[in-house]
């Protein structure tokens, strides 16, 4: 897929994003929609997986270890067609099975149920450990929290997937630099994470986090790094492609009002107009 | 009666004899192979065997993620940080997706003896059996425990196995027929007067308190809960039925474990005097096993008190 393709899917799972937790009147649209850039380059332009057969187990298999931007990963899923884009107006909703956080018996295409921060990286190292020790080819993918890796389950996990050498996993930190008490910096400050993952032994690629070609190239860089895992650092605008939610902490974990989401749609509509579609 | 073995040596052993049988077992430990005995298994199948290193949290997680591509990891470490430290690991990323992970818990109880309080997990039972999906296994003796790694293996779905450092006389060798069934408390001696359910290493001391109680013209019942969870309620509805007076040990806290299943059950279904025998409401402290297990009564002696007890309030 071209960027702008790219970039038009992307645009087309943040309209889901925000329909899904407008619906809901609660989730998490700061962190989903800096995400989803990376998120989208992974499912249409990087990942082995198919919307007819979602436990193939030859699959590349994803963790949203940052469970809480459940609404990125089921918009992406739902534009990747594992199920009806209507579904994701379940989001949360007691009537449907779109929970708050990612439920893989429940929604297809859902590799790992993730929700309490600092656990999903950990499925995702035995995910490339069982791929090694099957003697199989699928990668692992995760996208983690700049927030999430305060968590130091998280650097277990580091440490964990340097010793077993798993080439075969490729990670995300979307650093965003916003959690839900302030600014990264002022509750725990973790710079400098390349770094300090670097001598964790991990191959460090830092990229700005909307920019599909470069994500698109860190991904490829990753796949033939050999010996250990990659981080790949995303530099990334929380709320991004809304104007009001960018780089505005109080948007971590608040739904739009009504005339707050129209505003939000027209901005989005306006954009993918700008990427040719009506 | 057979060889005295703590359970953990006949896990240990057990695991790596079925290792061949199994292909698709792997054991993950927290640099305690040697205490857990799943070095055993790490000598027998060295492609198998993961250490994780003394991070307990990070452990479960990658069990997690390896059962979900066909594996049936076995996760090790004492039952304080597999139950208790991990807890929340176990809960989120096991028995939420009740995947096929089984958490093995070895030093339970008070038994662990001289590493005192902070070492001695009286919880691990009611914590794990809070789980929805959560199998809860304590097995009694080295018989019991080869058979039930077995069954849990061919069993798909989230288990905590519970096991204790403290040797034990193999007893069940000794019931005709014996066989392990995950969900089915084993009577190993019938009595009209009082039922003892026991689970792990109280079931032999109830046997011996049952002898006490014979020789006192009271009859006793004993029954091997080796599956505090799913509840064997059939076997458990009976023996409230026929003997009217109930009494539960537990080399655990008297709160959540077994007493609390059976107390839950007969309450609702057959009141009948309940007396739970275990860990009271305290932490542990440090002695040898037999001083600590004397010092909170976890005795065949305390059974029988119970016992008595339970009759006296029986109408």
């Amino acid at each position: 897929m071209t960027a702008k393709e790219l970039e038009i899917k992307a645009y087309e799972a943040r309209l889901l994003i925000l329909e899904g937790v407008h619906c809901a009147k609660a989730g998490h649209p700061g962190g989903s929609l800096s995400c989803v850039d990376a998120l989208t380059t992974l499912y249409f332009d990087e990942m082995k997986v198919d919307t007819a057969n979602p436990r193939d187990p030859d699959r590349d298999r994803f963790v949203m270890s940052k469970g809480h931007c459940a609404p990125a990963l089921y918009a992406v899923l739902a534009v990747k067609g594992f199920f009806p884009k209507e579904d994701i107006r379940l989001l949360r909703s007691i009537k449907g099975h779109m929970s708050g956080h990612p439920d893989m018996v429940n929604v297809p295409g859902v590799d790992m149920s993730t929700g309490s921060l600092g656990q999903g990286i950990s499925a995702a190292v035995g995910m490339a450990l069982a791929a090694k020790h099957n003697g199989k080819t699928y990668r692992t993918y995760a996208i983690m929290g700049d927030g999430e890796i305060e968590e130091g389950q998280c650097w277990e996990a580091f440490m964990a997937a340097a010793k077993w050498k798993l080439d075969n996993l490729c990670a995300f930190i979307d650093v965003n630099g916003l959690q839900i008490d302030g600014a990264t910096a002022d509750v725990m400050p973790s710079a400098p994470l390349d770094d300090k993952l670097r001598s964790f032994g991990w191959n460090v690629i830092v990229v700005p986090g909307h920019d599909y070609d470069a994500i698109r190239h860190a991904l490829a860089t990753a796949r033939i790094t050999k010996g250990a895992p990659t981080m790949i650092l995303l530099e990334t605008t929380k709320g991004k492609g809304v104007s009001y939610m960018e780089n505005s902490v109080g948007w971590h974990g608040k739904a739009p009002n009504d005339e707050q989401y129209e505003i939000a749609v027209k901005e989005l509509t306006a954009h993918l107009k700008e990427l040719g579609v009506e | 009666m057979g060889e005295k073995k703590a359970t953990r040596a006949a896990y240990g052993e057990a695991l790596a004899e079925l290792g061949a049988k199994y292909p698709n077992v792997v054991v993950l430990d927290a640099d305690l192979a040697q205490a857990t005995m799943t070095k055993h298994f790490a000598a027998a199948f060295p492609d198998r065997f993961f250490d994780c290193g003394i991070a307990e949290a990070n452990m479960t997680g990658i069990a997690a993620g390896m059962s979900t591509c066909g594996l049936i990891p076995f996760t090790n470490t004492f039952a304080m940080f597999a139950a208790g430290r991990a807890y929340e690991q176990v809960r989120n990323s096991i028995a939420y997706p009740h995947l096929n992970v089984k958490v093995v818990g070895s030093h339970g109880g008070p038994s662990v003896g001289e590493d005192g309080a902070t070492h001695q997990c009286n919880e691990d039972i009611a914590l794990m059996r809070t789980l929805p999906g959560m199998t809860v296994v304590v097995p009694c003796d080295a018989n019991e425990m080869r058979q039930a790694v077995e069954a849990m293996i061919n069993y798909n779905g989230p288990c905590y196995l519970r096991m204790c450092r403290y040797a034990m006389e193999t007893v069940t060798d000794e019931i005709p027929g014996y066989k392990f069934e995950l969900g089915k408390g084993v009577t190993l001696r019938d009595g009209m007067d009082v039922t003892l359910i026991a689970t792990g290493i109280m079931v032999q001391m109830a046997l011996q308190a049952a002898d006490m109680l014979a020789a006192e013209g009271i009859s006793a019942r004993v029954i091997d809960m080796h599956t505090v969870k799913p509840l064997d309620e059939e076997l458990v509805l009976k023996a409230a039925r026929e003997t009217g007076a109930i009494v539960t040990s537990e080399e655990a806290s008297v709160i959540g474990g077994l007493g609390a299943a059976v107390c839950e059950l007969l309450s609702e279904k057959c009141p009948v005097p309940v007396l739970r025998h275990g860990v009271n409401d305290e932490f542990g402290r440090s002695g040898t096993a037999a001083a600590v297990l004397e010092y909170y009564g976890l005795t065949p002696a305390g059974i029988a008190e119970k016992a008595r007890k339970a009759l006296s309030l029986k109408k």
